[in-house]
């Protein structure tokens, strides 16, 4: 009896309630809280960044000026747009948000290994974030590729937002090596590197990428500056410097960066199809070998964003032949995902619903990513609105939607409670249509040769603008929607989780929802695979 | 589980025990804290690598002027901060060493000269800088005579300030985890760990001088 009455006091201690207050959040080194103070800094600037997009869409509803007077204030709207999206929103999206709270509970560790690291990484965050607020007052138009002359030039406020780039670079770094390490030396008893769940090494790929090449950029970020201070002479043309090499430099670190953001997602779905298809996972080993091979290969590819650069033939010929390489592993995972699924018991729960239109919409990102590789019709594409919704269908429809998916498969973990399958499926059909009725015209747009971050245009494009700018209203109503849903239920909701609603494998799932401070009661030994559903040796069935 | 906060790193330990870390055992720590800062370094060699890049394909383009505008360096200052240097990374090393065998007055001697020797470096730095200034080859204060010689200028001046920066740090960290804690009797063969990283980043901070001196001196 007694027994019974300290444990149900012990269910109701969890690492949202044992210490209260704003500032027991703001100090905190568990790594579940700093998960939190992520997720809200970087949906704002989601949000900030969204609000920038609509009023580019409104602009381009029409031909003719709309809502926006003047061509430098569009410029300053995408430049925001982008440098909100990248830099604060999906750069650190999944892995500062949810790989901080997935990786020390996925392998049975109390924390990460460096906590208080942790917690300043994200105070470094917040200072890049506020340094990028100061520049606001004369704000950046060169959009958020930085690219010189034009920005050792320029007279709006390109030194303070680079530097914002920096430092939000080095918040980036910090996580990225403290996960590595966390993986490296806190697996619990048992947990053996291929017992690792998918998640745990796509984040270990994406914090390869972030630990070695964000410095790399970070330093280009700060010679654009000593360019702007007192001509050092590098990338400005006019002072003998070179703008090709900037651009090099640049996407040495802008191209990996793409798999920064998408390698998480694709942990995700590893981790959500699975599940609701009650099936292991297809392939487990060729999984973590293509992750890795994606984050090894992704190194060699930049300059494919250079083609009509100026650059060589025989470079444009290599970094060609070397982009294509990236479809052999990112095909991999998606034949290993649609065979997990093939003959499952699946089950159309709202994050599996998020996970299939992850595969669908990465396949058209990664199908067109390969046009976009060949070197012929790259001069025809590039600068167009092909390259726009290429994009856009592997960051929005790759790592934003991984985001929301995850975001829906471990609310209940986060936070101790359901939300509602209803109200969160509706807002996930409104997102996916509103998401494909923006971009399918873009590709078409493109095809027509419309040219990206121009203010206005002919008439010949105003039908696909139009339809574009009506999804892409439809689509920031979905995101609005889906989020409201979960910080409603966060708030307010009555349906508590239970420990493990979805009967899933991973350690995350085996302890108290939401988990107590130090995750586990006492630390877990493991003696099998993540994925045994269904086998002979699996808990599950 | 206890609703009182623990703190992550307890220091108040006996002397020469190694803290109390409340996530993870000792040898635990010990590794996590190499890889750390052995991971770290490799991302100190990458931020440098984009300027050891730039220099290259500056000095193809403008490799006459590269030549005229290294001359204008002062060999013998550089060679001179070159041997401090090295002595300041042998006697970290030798730190080290007096750590690990518990002797901490040991570790404040060498620890001590290396600090010394970073001073001696920054003063030598200064007083290159501050020559420069004076004959208009410096930012800020560029004299047109010398506008050819901005790529080579340009580059000096990014890489050797950012790597005097970088003496700074480890002038701090030296001191602040290094000396302090030894002054205190922190060290033993139990637990050296600060003073072991501390060299790391102290040999880091050297070894990225050795590159720059040559390439910036001798080569130009």
């Amino acid at each position: 009896m007694a027994a019974h009455a300290s444990a149900a006091v012990n269910e109701e201690l969890n690492y949202l309630n044992w210490q209260k207050g704003i500032w027991s959040w703001l100090t905190s080194t568990d790594h579940k809280r700093i998960c939190f103070l992520y997720l809200f800094a970087i949906l704002f600037f989601f949000l900030a960044g969204g609000v920038a997009a609509l009023m580019v869409r409104t602009e381009l509803a029409f031909a003719g000026p709309q809502i926006i007077t003047d061509p430098h204030t569009y410029n300053v709207l995408f430049t925001m747009h982008g440098v909100f999206m990248i830099f604060l929103f999906v750069v650190p999206g999944i892995p500062a948000t949810l790989g901080n709270f997935l990786i020390p509970l996925m392998i049975g560790a109390k924390d990460v290994a460096f906590p208080r690291l942790n917690l300043f990484s994200w105070y470094v965050y917040m200072v890049g974030a506020a340094i990028g607020a100061v520049a606001m007052f004369n704000p950046v138009d060169t959009g958020w590729t930085f690219y010189a002359p034009y920005s050792t030039t320029t007279g709006t406020s390109v030194s303070l937002m680079v530097f914002a780039a920096f430092v939000l670079g080095f918040s980036s770094i910090l996580t990225g090596l403290n996960f590595i390490v966390t993986i490296h030396q806190l697996r619990a008893p048992g947990m053996t590197w291929m017992r690792l769940p998918v998640f745990v090494w796509a984040s270990y790929a994406t914090a390869v990428i972030q630990t070695v090449a964000t410095p790399v950029v970070g330093m280009t970020l700060l010679l654009i500056i000593a360019e702007r201070w007192f001509g050092a002479g590098i990338f400005d043309p006019s002072k003998g410097g070179d703008p090709v090499l900037m651009e090099h430099l640049f996407w040495f670190y802008s191209h990996p960066v793409v798999y920064i953001m998408v390698l998480p997602a694709f942990g995700v779905v590893g981790e959500i199809i699975p599940v609701f298809s009650r099936k292991p996972l297809f392939g487990y080993k060729m999984v973590v070998i293509s992750s890795m091979a994606i984050a090894a290969v992704g190194f060699i590819v930049w300059a494919h964003h250079m083609f009509v650069a100026g650059i060589s033939d025989f470079s444009a010929k290599f970094f060609s032949i070397v982009t294509f390489l990236v479809a052999i592993p990112t095909a991999i995972k998606v034949f290993n995902w649609v065979s997990t699924m093939y003959k499952g018991s699946i089950s159309f729960k709202t994050p599996m619903l998020y996970a299939m239109a992850f595969v669908f919409l990465f396949m058209v990102a990664g199908t067109t990513g390969i046009y976009l590789a060949m070197l012929g019709v790259d001069v025809y594409y590039h600068d167009t609105y092909f390259v726009v919704a290429h994009f856009h269908y592997t960051i929005q429809g790759g790592a934003v939607i991984g985001l929301i998916a995850a975001l829906h498969f471990w609310f209940p973990k986060m936070t101790g409670k359901m939300y509602n399958e209803t109200v969160s499926k509706f807002a996930f059909a409104a997102l996916f249509i509103g998401f494909n009725l923006t971009f399918i015209p873009q590709f078409m747009l493109g095809m027509d040769g419309m040219p990206r971050r121009y203010y206005d245009y002919p008439a010949q494009y105003q039908t696909l603008h139009t339809i574009s700018t009506i999804g892409a209203y439809l689509n920031g109503f979905g995101y609005t929607f889906a989020l409201a849903n979960l910080l409603w239920t966060a708030l307010f909701g009555k349906v508590k989780a239970p420990r493990n609603p979805y009967n899933s494998h991973s350690l995350e799932w085996q302890t108290q929802s939401p988990p107590i401070h130090e995750n586990f009661a006492e630390i877990p030994v493991v003696t099998e695979e993540p994925y045994s559903y269904g086998t002979p040796t699996g808990r599950g069935h | 589980m206890s609703a009182v906060a623990h703190p992550i790193v307890d220091h108040n330990v006996p002397a020469g025990e190694p803290p109390h870390i409340h996530h993870m055992d000792t040898v635990t720590a010990y590794g996590a804290a190499k890889l750390g800062m052995w991971l770290f370094l490799a991302t100190e060699i990458l931020l440098f690598a984009v300027m050891f890049c730039s220099f290259a394909i500056m000095r193809y383009y403008h490799l006459a002027e590269f030549h005229d505008a290294s001359k204008h360096l002062n060999i013998w200052a550089g060679g001179f901060n070159t041997i401090v240097l090295l002595i300041s990374s042998f006697t970290a090393a030798v730190a080290v060493t007096k750590a690990q065998k518990g002797d901490n007055a040991g570790v404040v001697k060498n620890f001590g000269i290396s600090l010394v020797c970073g001073l001696i470096f920054l003063a030598v730095k200064g007083y290159e800088y501050s020559e420069k200034a004076h004959h208009g080859m410096f930012p800020f204060v560029w004299n047109s005579d010398f506008y050819h010689y901005k790529n080579f200028l340009g580059l000096y001046f990014c890489m050797s300030g950012l790597h005097a920066l970088h003496v700074i740090i480890g002038m701090a960290i030296l001191y602040w985890y290094g000396i302090r804690p030894a002054m205190r009797s922190r060290f033993s063969g139990k637990y050296y760990t600060p003073v072991e990283l501390g060299a790391l980043y102290w040999h880091l901070v050297d070894l990225i001088w050795i590159y720059l001196f040559p390439l910036l001196y001798l080569v130009g």
